[in-house]
């Protein structure tokens, strides 16, 4: 039974995104959609994710000078694990789970307020493709914003590592640098930002798929907000998986 | 003008429409009226492709609309316009772009003939005052006369109204009833309204159908109702004593 719903489920997912994937019917109208939802959806989720970013590069730092110093390992492991922690999965992976609850919840309750206010009823009389005019322009938005927000995190948290280095004194500046610049491979930010746009993808279609599909009231509203958010946060660790053994190969 | 022939509707075991036919001609305010539950709704939504009925056919000045592909019902679409219950004007927009919206979207005219058409629409409604508000900041029947201005901007030929009167004082509900009556006879549009309103059946009801239990029980216009014999319209208009005393001291 449960499997069967599931089946129906990702069936009315995979219709809703080909209505979804379609050319706007106006550019000017998708335009003005896209950079309210750049906006919404990314700049004003700059200050959330430097905030978590630079307390989580500061813990971090701190966990792996209490975990692993040692009269055996050199001083700059602690900077090396941090970069390499921050790079390979919190500012993308972590911080894609994040999003999924500030985002996800967001683009759900937008739409599915829209939907039992009958607005989306009101677009689809007058003719417009209500799924792609209210949908492509949030998946564009993330998916063109989150690279942003993955350097950015990975910026905030090298800054939280430097912080408490300075402020408990317990590792200098220059054995953090060391650290961070030891074995360095570009291709690990890339990896960040490829599995970051995949986790964009999940997070503003599956949110806006649940919110597409309320039907009742408020109560739905926020059950679906809810649905979302698990099932974006599922989908994501699930993506993680994959997509690590794929790029780290 | 809009025909429906023969329309049937099911919800699994539960027949809401059982063989409801009828023609709504256009430059007329057709109503159709009905208790709670007697599938005013659900016609509706037939009518305006929202529902696809199980048997029928929903014919606008003679195209079908049950057989249209995607595409057709698309470019239909465009030559309605819809008020709805509770106005569901865009929240993310001023008054103004919400009646630009549909132009925005379809219209090949300048911006400068937009704005035009979209003041234009505004004034028509007296709401030119509020173009720059947003629409929380309307009291319940300025939202109702800017959805009447999105929904005729782009000048359609069919205007339908889903319990316009829902929610406003009854001084209110006259002014947006003269409006709907008085754009549908401006432009000669077919104007379909559910209701359940006495004041607009009285008003404006230039062609009244009545549903019950899905089907039609009753059909004929506003000085035609206060004289039928029907006991079942005659319950359902005139539920209150007071309504049955000042219907009879009329009469």
């Amino acid at each position: 039974m449960l499997f069967i719903k599931s089946i129906n489920t990702f069936g009315s997912y995979l219709m809703l995104m080909s209505r979804v994937l379609t050319k706007p019917e106006s550019w000017k109208m998708f335009s003005r959609q896209f950079l309210r939802d750049i906006y919404q959806l990314g700049i004003n989720s700059i200050p959330i994710v430097l905030l978590i970013s630079f307390f989580i590069g500061a813990v971090i730092c701190i966990q792996m000078k209490l975990n692993i110093e040692s009269a055996w390992m050199p001083k700059f492991v602690v900077g090396y694990a941090t970069r390499e922690i921050l790079i390979l999965e919190f500012s993308s992976s972590m911080m894609c789970l994040i999003l999924a609850g500030k985002v996800g919840s967001n683009i759900t309750s937008e739409i599915g307020t829209m939907r039992v206010t009958q607005q989306i009823d009101a677009m689809e009389i007058m003719g417009v493709n209500s799924a792609n005019f209210l949908i492509l322009p949030k998946i564009s938005a993330l998916v063109g914003m989150i690279p942003i927000l993955v350097i950015f995190s990975i910026a905030a948290g090298i800054v939280g590592a430097y912080a408490i280095g300075y402020v408990t004194q317990m590792m200098t500046a220059e054995d953090l640098t060391v650290g961070l610049q030891y074995e360095f491979h570009q291709w690990y930010i890339w990896c960040s930002v490829i599995k970051s746009l995949f986790f964009a993808f999940i997070i503003a279609s599956v949110a806006a798929f649940y919110g597409y599909r309320v039907e009742g009231g408020s109560i739905e509203v926020g059950k679906a907000s809810t649905d979302s958010v698990v099932s974006c946060s599922v989908l994501i660790l699930f993506a993680d998986i994959v997509l690590t053994q794929l790029l780290m190969q | 003008m809009i025909e429906i022939k023969n329309i049937h509707k099911n919800f699994g075991t539960q027949t809401v429409l059982n063989d409801v036919s009828a023609v709504f001609d256009n430059g007329k305010t057709n109503l159709i009226i009905g208790q709670s539950g007697a599938g005013k709704t659900v016609l509706l939504k037939c009518i305006v492709g929202l529902l696809a009925p199980d048997k029928g056919k929903v014919l606008y000045d003679g195209r079908n609309v049950v057989t249209f592909g995607k595409k057709e019902r698309l470019m239909l679409r465009r030559e309605m316009g819809m008020l709805f219950q509770n106005a569901a004007l865009f929240d993310s927009m001023s008054v103004l772009e919400n009646v630009m919206f549909p132009l925005e979207m379809f219209s090949d005219k300048s911006y400068d003939e937009k704005l035009k058409r979209a003041r234009f629409c505004l004034e028509r409604v007296n709401m030119i005052e509020a173009q720059d508000k947003s629409p929380e900041e309307l009291s319940g029947g300025m939202q109702k006369r800017a959805a009447i201005a999105r929904a005729i901007a782009l000048e359609p030929k069919y205007l339908f109204c889903d319990e316009p009167n829902s929610g406003l004082d009854p001084k209110t509900s006259l002014i947006i009833d003269e409006l709907i009556h008085d754009i549908t006879k401006e432009y000669n549009i077919t104007t379909i309204v559910n209701t359940h309103d006495m004041n607009s059946v009285m008003g404006i009801g230039d062609h009244i159908i009545f549903l019950a239990n899905g089907e039609i029980s009753w059909e004929g216009n506003k000085e035609e109702i206060l004289h039928t014999n029907s006991k079942q319209l005659n319950d359902f208009l005139f539920s209150s004593e007071i309504l049955r005393r000042v219907a009879s001291e009329k009469i």
